[in-house]
């Protein structure tokens, strides 16, 4: 340390007196606090994971992923959580990202700027924070009783589609926002259409971020548990779904189910579930990474 | 001249203007602007400006930043509208037609009036999709190779580009990607082309083909530039517009313009003495 800089002959001159001493060591102490921050964080990620591991590594068996709920421990498995999750989540994607797509690409490139799109974007802005417990209800009075999906697929979709549209809508917009104007100048000066220039230069270059923003929500969507409980959907259900009207668990739902129950067999039953829910949810975050980095490849200069 | 039938509300004075229109007089005006004020929002950026731009000549558009040159030159294509809160007045004029009124398709306007911008833009894809995609979406029904062979040819690119045309157009230097950007625009088969700045981001060599480029274009084509570069102005154009703050303050052959000025300001601006 060059502690001593400030009462050394100092390249300072005239007027300009800083103190070197104090300017350093704020520097250092704040570096500090800093990495300690991070090492908070990661901290408690790799205790997280660590916990989950020992308590349901020996649960990840076969007869788990391919067995039904149970009310023995020993016998309980995922298997219809997991084609739960899957087909909710494909549902929801079928209904969230065209919606959440096409709204984006509506306010970001053709809505007039006024007041009343100012209104809207500041709404959407409000719906990405309401509470998805919120949404829960919102789906059980419309979805489940008014349309009369029942507790099924289709209304536990549509409930989550509910949920992650103002996040896909608000990831777009910012993935549009980044494509520069000299693009879309250069597609319309040679007499495209804005229609035209959106689809064939604005949505390819704006694509990675676009999947990326997606992807995220989905992760969230994937771990959602209040929702679905507030519609109703089944813990016990004993065979996989075939079809969107059909009844359904998830597996946060199981999770929870077994999380809560008394018998000591059922932490591990739970631990493994933990397990499996994240390994689905850093696959979706790899795919994430993995698409950006390869649509970022023909990036705009 | 029919053209002159309506005296422009310009505080600048009738006399001043009188010089102005004898020149303009003998030149056949592919392009007109008819007293065009240009808002953004209430603040006007372009006054009471009339100007003829001849065919198949290369005008100059020239003045201090800010003066309002660039926002007149996207008025001739309806670019400023892409902006936003712009309103413009008076009537811009592709040989009859005002492009302006109600019924004609902004889209079309562009097509037939190119343009090519200050920083090469060029889409992030292949050599050859930059060239055929204007051409494309407006129904093109010729041979697309030979179209955008022609382009490039014509925009003196072929010869550096014949065996990457499938690469991206990302890849070429400052210049090359100025040249390909006029290819672009050429390949719609524009009547007229305007120019925003093309080589004020490029160094003098890709500057000096740019230039020499235009000479040959404007065989073929009517061509519109902006510049601040006072001598690019006089290098390459045959008209020139001085305007300042808005309004256009000199317009005549650009030989006169620059070597006996009718206007003290003129002078004054090429001369160094402002701007």
């Amino acid at each position: 340390m060059r502690a001593n800089a400030a009462s050394n002959p100092s390249i300072q001159s005239g007027e300009f007196r800083r103190s070197e001493l104090i300017a350093k060591t704020t520097g250092a102490v704040f570096a500090i606090l800093c990495f300690c921050a991070t090492f908070a964080a990661l901290a408690a990620l790799a205790v997280l994971l660590i916990e989950i591991w020992q308590s349901g590594h020996s649960g990840l068996t076969k007869s788990f992923l391919r067995g039904n709920p149970s009310s023995l421990p020993e016998r309980a498995g995922i298997y219809p959580g997991l084609l739960g999750t899957l087909w909710l989540m494909g549902c929801t994607a079928l209904f969230a990202i065209p919606l959440g797509v096409g709204a984006a690409i509506y306010l970001e490139e053709f809505a007039p700027k006024n007041r009343l799109t100012a209104f809207i974007n500041l709404n959407i802005s409000n719906l990405a924070g309401v509470p998805s417990i919120v949404y829960g209800l919102l789906g059980l009075t419309l979805f489940v009783r008014f349309f009369g999906f029942g507790r099924s697929i289709l209304a536990g979709a549509l409930t989550l589609s509910l949920l992650i549209m103002p996040v896909i809508i608000a990831a777009t917009r910012e993935a549009l926002k980044a494509v520069p104007d000299s693009l879309r100048h250069a597609a319309l000066g040679v007499g495209g259409t804005r229609w035209q220039t959106v689809l064939h230069h604005v949505l390819p270059a704006a694509a990675p971020g676009m999947l990326t923003g997606i992807i995220l929500a989905f992760s969230r969507a994937v771990g959602e548990t209040a929702p679905l409980v507030m519609i109703g959907a089944f813990v016990h259900v004993t065979s996989a779904p075939a079809g969107i009207l059909d009844k359904f668990t998830a597996m946060p739902i199981l999770i929870y189910d077994w999380a809560e129950r008394p018998q000591d067999g059922f932490r591990e039953v739970a631990g493994a579930g933990i397990l499996i829910l994240l390994i689905m949810l850093l696959a979706m975050n790899a795919i994430a990474i993995l698409l950006r980095n390869r649509f970022g490849k023909h990036k705009l200069a | 001249m029919t053209m002159f039938t309506t005296e422009p509300k310009s505080s600048i004075s009738s006399r001043e203007k009188a010089l102005e229109k004898k020149d303009v007089a003998s030149a056949q005006g592919k392009l007109s602007a008819r007293d065009v004020s240009i808002y953004y929002g209430s603040t006007a950026a372009i006054r009471n400006v009339t100007l003829e731009i001849p065919e198949r000549k290369v005008t100059a558009i020239i003045g201090p930043s800010g003066c309002g040159k660039s926002t007149l030159l996207r008025a001739f294509n309806r670019m400023n509208e892409l902006v936003g809160d712009v309103r413009l007045t008076g009537q811009v004029l592709l040989e009859e037609t005002d492009i302006y009124a109600p019924g004609v398709d902004p889209v079309e306007v562009r097509r037939r009036i190119g343009m090519v911008f200050q920083k090469p833009n060029p889409f992030p894809k292949t050599i050859y999709k930059n060239v055929a995609w204007g051409p494309k979406i407006n129904g093109y029904r010729g041979n697309m190779d030979e179209l955008v062979e022609d382009c490039l040819r014509r925009a003196a690119l072929w010869d550096e580009v014949k065996d990457k045309l499938n690469k991206s157009g990302l890849e070429l230097s400052g210049g090359q990607q100025q040249r390909l950007c006029i290819a672009r625009a050429l390949a719609t088969r524009p009547e007229v082309l305007l120019l925003d700045e093309p080589a004020s981001a490029l160094d003098p060599i890709s500057t000096a083909c740019i230039e020499e480029l235009l000479d040959q274009l404007k065989n073929e084509l009517t061509i519109a530039i902006v510049t601040h570069n006072m001598q690019q102005a006089a290098r390459v154009s045959d008209h020139t517009a001085f305007l300042y703050v808005g309004e256009l303050v000199e317009f005549g052959a650009t030989e006169q313009l620059f070597t006996k000025p009718k206007l003290k300001r003129t002078e004054d601006y090429i001369t160094g003495r402002f701007g």
